[in-house]
């Protein structure tokens, strides 16, 4: 008996107009807003924490919780932030819910900033991703007409005003307080934490910061109730997530499903692997978190089930890889990555990401050596932790766990260019999208 | 054990008991774990870190293991709380391994280059290397390299492979000196300081970066590649340009000055000075006299020692009572105090004055009522408790630079309130955070004057009421009559200190030292029996052998009056003499007079380090030690006595003192040697002055004479003084020379899109680029003495003139 998929958020993401004012209101949009100016702005706080909603950007803090840090009275603006800067390698839920449905996500960021007081919100998009940014934009312009955004919102005598931020390119900037200084206008490079942003966020002033899918929740969460948000997941993850599955399987895509579905049935639901192929090793959130194989995909994909199997559920985004991909390969290219998005804020994860790339790039050419893979261990150990924030651990990631399982993949790769071990060609998924 | 900064009265504040490597120690709540490790003597390896620079935990050198927290922690970003536990690498194998770690990475990319690079040997990295890194390498790649060296600005260059990123410079020129020209680039390891293509870090404090950083990646013109610091002999000094009082380093190679530093004095420049005071020293080495020189037959010759002595004693005796003695403003306290205590016991003269510059008789009032001899105070400190400071006639950031870095740090803590009384709103002003309260050269005195009669309209006097005020007024408000002895007025009523910032650095000494006419040593009056009772008696002469009326005042009166005596009848006059010391013509509103005086003065001594326009007019010319050369002292704006060694050990140079002494000798006039060890001592004895002061000029403020443009102006730090010459990087970063006005005026004038103006003044005219600013109504602001504009020597006219503009020729 497999879990059923429980498209809420993705509901309607098959009506045409969605992404209209009126084609979200057909949907029932903007219901949860007028219920929600009627509330208690401490009570709607209170109905998130209740709910046990889990912030979706990867770390998995409690929602209700982080807005109830901001002071209130303070007699200081307030500020709701929206992280919509989604580059993870394998995320790719923010965007298409931006995309699908931009007046969900707008609706929570109002019924949001009512419920921390504040009187500016921000929506602090990947700039790479000009679809989305001009869904978005183009749906905060139908609300303040509609005057859902604006002075005096709906009568209730709430002000809004929500300014949509295109971002220039950095991956740095999707972390929390990289992203309030780009925001500000100064260089993407994470603040000292304390301050933490709830207290001194944005131009000094208390401040949340959200991911995308986190605030779309929010509307169902106040029209339904907790009650009805908690049947889904479990006790310490409720409710439904928007999972993209990508990688060797037959239908990649979005699958939103209740938290504590398996690998293996959301694998089902993406069609199975492709032909002749069966799961290598995957990630259950991103590049930043651990890797996993064919034996994990069982256990259930919650907060809690996958830290105690050693890895994270991270931004929920599973990426699945076959046997035709070489585990160093990926891991070099990971790394890369890293290495190009470090801030260069902090010596471990400048110098560290510059260092161990050189290092993968040998194994790549098969001209590694049996020592380096303790010194990469090594030097793993030597940012983890110790960089100034979360891009640092994130990189130190992805070796550790590759070269615990497939320890004789990284040992080949001292003779072997991966290349050769590995044809590119037979990883490449051309064929299957021309076929779709 | 408790442990508190000094400041700090442990009653008044919160104490925590914190515990690293397994001792207790109570401190203030709120202490940075590394300062707590500091203050007990465990010494936490860092580079980012930097007492006065806000935390930014980005080296992650210092990562310390605090108990309960599941990572090591940055300690120089950590607060310490009640109960805290922590380890340090001394005890913990975490932080030491996380330390080690660091260490690795850091010297990742650095190059080996020590034995070649300006650093090796003070360099931080290296020493933290060797104590926390590991011997041998195990990175095999090729380490990142940049063309080298770029040139942040003329002065500054930067070797972008050595970085470690430590943020220290930009720190420093975002928060220190509010000149964020200086910024990180790029990310990764390709990160790197930076400026943009047209803005080169032009800061009057860029050489602090240098100084500040870890590593060698920024290094001056002036000092690159010229010495290794274990070839130099390092002497604390103080700062010879300005009257801030910087604490220095001098660094001499081969009995020559090498390179300064700031010196670390919490008190005073904290650990910064400004680019003047680090970067102009070329002077010291070029132009100097060498020995001394007698006229002969209409030219100057050397001469002996005894010959040149002979000839002054002779010439100086023959005018006894009718010898003028200029000093200037650059001399030491020593050396001030011994022109002094000449000229009154020696050649009986009262003829004495330092201000070679503007002067006026109420501004020599107004010294001798309000500022001689008053030691200690307004201070730094006082600036930093300050609620609110009052700036008249005073661009701290051109005139006192560590006065303008005090302000902004209180200012950008915001607890303190600056008002600038300006002819111009300056950068220097808005990077005070301060208000501008716009005066037209030459009003200052009606202002202030309205303030203390209860109607300006700017809120001077109630910030000035405010409990712990200062009320800041610069040298060159002596130019407005009346202003100072409203300021006087104003602090009186309000309540506020009062601050007098000089320019030169021997000014204040000179003062209290005695060298200005009718105020002896001590402030003492020149006409108090008590006071002359008590200077006669330290200089062993009768009371009544010293002069009994106040001579005359200001540099060209005094060699005027030298050569008066001469015009007035047929008989044979009287002889008359001048000895002068460090007298700058060009800095005299009356320059030229003076040049001409003494021309036609029966006798000029001159007592001279370097050949000047004054030597060459002199018939007997002393030279005299640098400061680098000698003992002495300067005494700051705040009253503070700044004393320094020799820097340049065994140089055969004397002091002007000693010089005297073997004049005063050459005359058989008792003088003692005239070496510091005994000038000091008499200044000593006669510091401290009970009995009655003057009373405080009471000149009336009045509507400056005329009407039509008026002329601001102050000298910028850096333009074209004497002390300046020969090091041309420096000058390369001065503030390019142009003329400030509103937009309005400029329309007016009928300028407003012209790209340069011509200024005309009484004597002639400067042709300079315009810039419209925020400037006071119908004002020019030109600067007083740069590149292509001296407003005393190309227009003849003084702050407060009228003067005109029209259109440059050239588009």
């Amino acid at each position: 008996m497999s879990t059923p998929l429980t498209p809420v958020i993705t509901e309607h993401w098959d009506v045409p107009d969605l992404f209209t004012l009126e084609g979200y209101r057909r949907t029932g949009g903007y219901t949860a807003l007028a219920r929600a100016l009627t509330m208690d702005p401490d009570a709607i706080i209170g109905e998130v924490k209740e709910s046990g909603l889990r912030g979706r950007g990867g770390a998995g803090f409690p929602t209700g919780l982080k807005w109830s840090f901001v002071p209130q009275g303070d007699g200081k603006p307030h500020y709701l932030v929206v992280n919509a800067d989604e580059s993870e390698p394998g995320a790719c839920k923010d965007v298409p819910i931006m995309i699908a449905n931009p007046h969900a996500l707008i609706e929570g960021v109002i019924i949001t900033s009512f419920a921390i007081r504040a009187e500016h919100a921000f929506i602090y998009i990947r700039g790479e991703v000009p679809e989305a940014i001009r869904r978005v934009a183009h749906a905060v312009r139908e609300a303040e007409v509609a005057g859902l955004i604006g002075t005096n919102i709906l009568g209730s005598g709430f002000d809004l005003k929500v300014t949509v931020h295109s971002g220039a390119g950095a991956y740095i900037c999707g972390e929390e307080t990289a992203l309030l200084d780009s925001l500000e206008g100064y260089r993407g490079q994470p603040r000292l934490k304390p301050p933490f942003p709830a207290v001194a966020g944005l131009y000094a002033s208390p401040t949340v910061v959200n991911n995308v899918e986190t605030i779309t929740n929010i509307p169902w969460i106040i029209n339904n109730g907790v009650d009805w948000f908690r049947q889904f997941g479990t006790e310490k993850s409720p409710g439904f997530k928007v999972f993209a599955v990508s990688g060797h399987v037959r239908r990649p895509g979005i699958y939103e499903a209740p938290l504590g579905i398996t690998m293996r049935e959301l694998l089902d639901y993406a069609g199975g692997m492709r032909d002749g192929s069966e799961v290598k090793f995957w990630v259950p959130g991103g590049s930043s978190v651990p890797m996993l194989t064919a034996e994990h995909l069982d256990v259930p994909l919650t907060y809690e089930a996958m830290a105690e199997v050693g890895t994270m559920l991270g931004t929920g985004t599973p990426m699945v890889f076959d046997q035709t991909v070489s585990v160093v390969k990926a891991v070099t290219r990971w790394l890369e990555f890293y290495k190009h998005e470090s801030c260069g804020k902090c010596t471990p994860c400048r110098e560290g990401t510059y260092w161990i790339t050189g290092v993968l790039k040998r194994f790549e050419e098969g001209q590694g050596n049996d020592p380096d893979l303790d010194l990469l261990n090594q030097l793993c150990s030597q940012i983890m932790g110790r960089s100034f924030c979360a891009l640092g651990d994130a990189a130190a990631t992805p070796y550790p766990a590759a070269v615990k399982l497939f320890r004789d993949e990284f040992l080949q790769a001292t003779t072997t260019p991966v290349d050769e071990s590995f044809d590119p060609a037979l990883s490449y998924v051309f064929n299957e999208v021309a076929a779709r | 054990m408790t442990l508190a900064p000094q400041e700090s009265r442990p009653d008044q504040v919160d104490l925590v008991t914190v515990t690293i490597d397994d001792i207790a120690v109570q401190v203030p709540k709120g202490t940075l774990v590394i300062r707590v490790a500091e203050q007990m003597g465990i010494e936490i390896p860092r580079f980012c870190d930097h007492p006065l620079l806000d935390p930014v935990a980005a080296c992650r050198m210092c990562l310390i293991e605090i108990e309960g927290m599941p990572k090591p922690q940055p300690s120089c970003a950590i607060t310490v709380t009640d109960g805290m536990v922590v380890r340090t690498q001394r005890t913990s194998e975490v932080a030491d391994q996380a330390q080690e770690g660091v260490m690795e990475f850091l010297l990742l990319n650095h190059p080996l280059d020590c034995p070649i690079c300006d650093k090796g040997g003070e360099c931080p990295l290296q020493n933290q290397a060797m104590s926390a890194g590991r011997g041998e390498t195990r990175f095999e790649g090729h380490k990142r390299t940049f063309p080298k060296p770029i040139n942040v600005s003329a002065q500054i260059l930067l070797d972008r492979e050595r970085c470690v990123s430590c943020a220290r410079c930009t720190r420093f020129a975002d928060q220190i000196a509010g000149d964020p020209m200086l910024e990180l680039l790029e990310r990764g390891a390709q990160q790197q300081v930076g400026v943009a293509e047209d803005a080169p870090f032009d800061s009057y404090f860029s050489g602090n970066t240098i100084q500040i950083c870890p590593v060698g990646a920024l290094t001056s013109s002036l000092y690159r590649f010229r010495s290794r610091p274990f070839d130099l002999v390092s002497t604390p000094t103080a700062c010879e340009h300005c009257a801030s009082g910087c604490a220095l380093r001098t660094d001499v190679r081969r009995g020559e000055v090498t390179r300064r530093l700031a010196w670390d004095d919490p008190q005073v420049n904290e650990e910064w000075n400004c680019d003047k005071g680090r970067f102009a020293f070329k002077y010291l080495h070029e132009g100097r006299v060498e020995s001394p020189l007698v006229r002969e037959d209409g030219e100057l010759r050397p001469a002996s020692w005894p010959e040149a002595l002979d000839m002054a004693a002779r010439g100086l005796a023959a005018a006894d009572g009718r010898v003028g003695v200029l000093t200037g403003g650059r001399l030491t306290r020593e050396d001030a105090y011994a022109y002094a205590k000449f000229a009154r016991s020696v050649v009986h003269s009262d003829d004495i004055d330092f201000r070679s510059r503007i002067a006026t008789d109420e501004e020599a009032a107004f010294l001798s009522s309000s500022i001689a001899g008053r030691g200690l105070g307004p201070t730094y400190a006082d600036l930093d408790a300050a609620p609110a400071v009052v700036l008249v006639g005073f661009e701290p950031e051109d005139e006192s630079p560590i006065v303008f870095l005090r302000l902004r740090r209180a200012a950008r803590a915001g607890s303190l309130r600056v008002l600038g009384v300006s002819a111009q709103r300056t950068r220097g002003l808005e990077k005070m955070h301060g208000e501008w309260v716009p005066c037209q050269p030459g009003r200052e005195a009606l202002m202030l004057r309205a303030a203390l009669e209860g109607s300006d309209d700017h809120g001077i006097a109630a910030a000035l009421r405010e409990p712990g005020a200062v009320l800041l007024v610069g040298e060159r408000l002596a130019a407005v009559p009346g202003a100072l002895s409203a300021a006087a007025a104003l602090a009186d009523s309000t309540g506020a200190s009062l601050g007098w910032v000089p320019r030169r650095a021997g000014e204040r000494g000179a003062l209290d030292a005695g060298a200005l006419s009718g105020v002896l040593p001590g402030g003492r009056s020149l006409t108090d029996p008590q006071a002359r009772a008590e200077v006669a008696a330290v200089w062993g002469v009768d009371p009544d052998s010293l002069p009994r009326y106040a001579g005359h005042r200001g540099t060209s009166a005094i060699a005027t009056a030298a050569t008066r005596v001469i015009a007035e009848d047929d008989e044979p006059a009287p002889a008359t003499a001048l000895l002068i010391a460090a007298v700058d013509p060009a800095d005299d509103p009356a320059g030229e007079r003076l040049l001409q005086a003494v021309d036609s003065s029966a006798f000029v001594v001159a007592v001279s380090t370097h050949h000047t326009e004054i030597t060459e007019r002199a018939d007997v010319v002393f030279p005299v030690a640098v400061v680098a050369e000698k003992a002495g002292s300067f005494t700051d704006w705040e009253g503070r006595v700044r004393a320094f060694g020799p820097a340049i050990r065994g140089s055969q140079a004397v002091t002007d003192g000693r010089v005297l002494a073997m004049i005063a000798d050459a005359m058989d006039m008792p003088f003692g040697v005239g070496d510091v060890a005994q000038l000091r001592a008499e200044l000593s004895a006669l510091d401290g002055f009970s009995g009655a002061r003057t009373t405080a000029p009471d000149t009336r403020a009045e509507e400056p004479a005329g009407s039509g443009l008026r002329l601001a102006s102050w000298r910028l730090l850096l333009d074209r003084g004497d002390l300046q010459e020969g090091e041309p990087h420096l000058a390369a970063t001065a503030r390019p020379t142009a003329a400030l006005m509103s937009s309005a005026t400029a329309k007016a004038q009928g300028v407003s899109d012209a790209a340069t103006v011509r200024v005309i003044g009484p004597r002639g005219s400067v042709e300079v680029p315009l810039e419209l600013g925020d400037v006071a109504h119908d004002t020019v602001w030109l600067p007083m003495y740069s590149p292509g504009c001296s407003i005393l020597l190309d227009l003849g006219a003084r702050p407060g003139d009228i003067i005109s503009v029209e259109r440059g020729a050239s588009a």
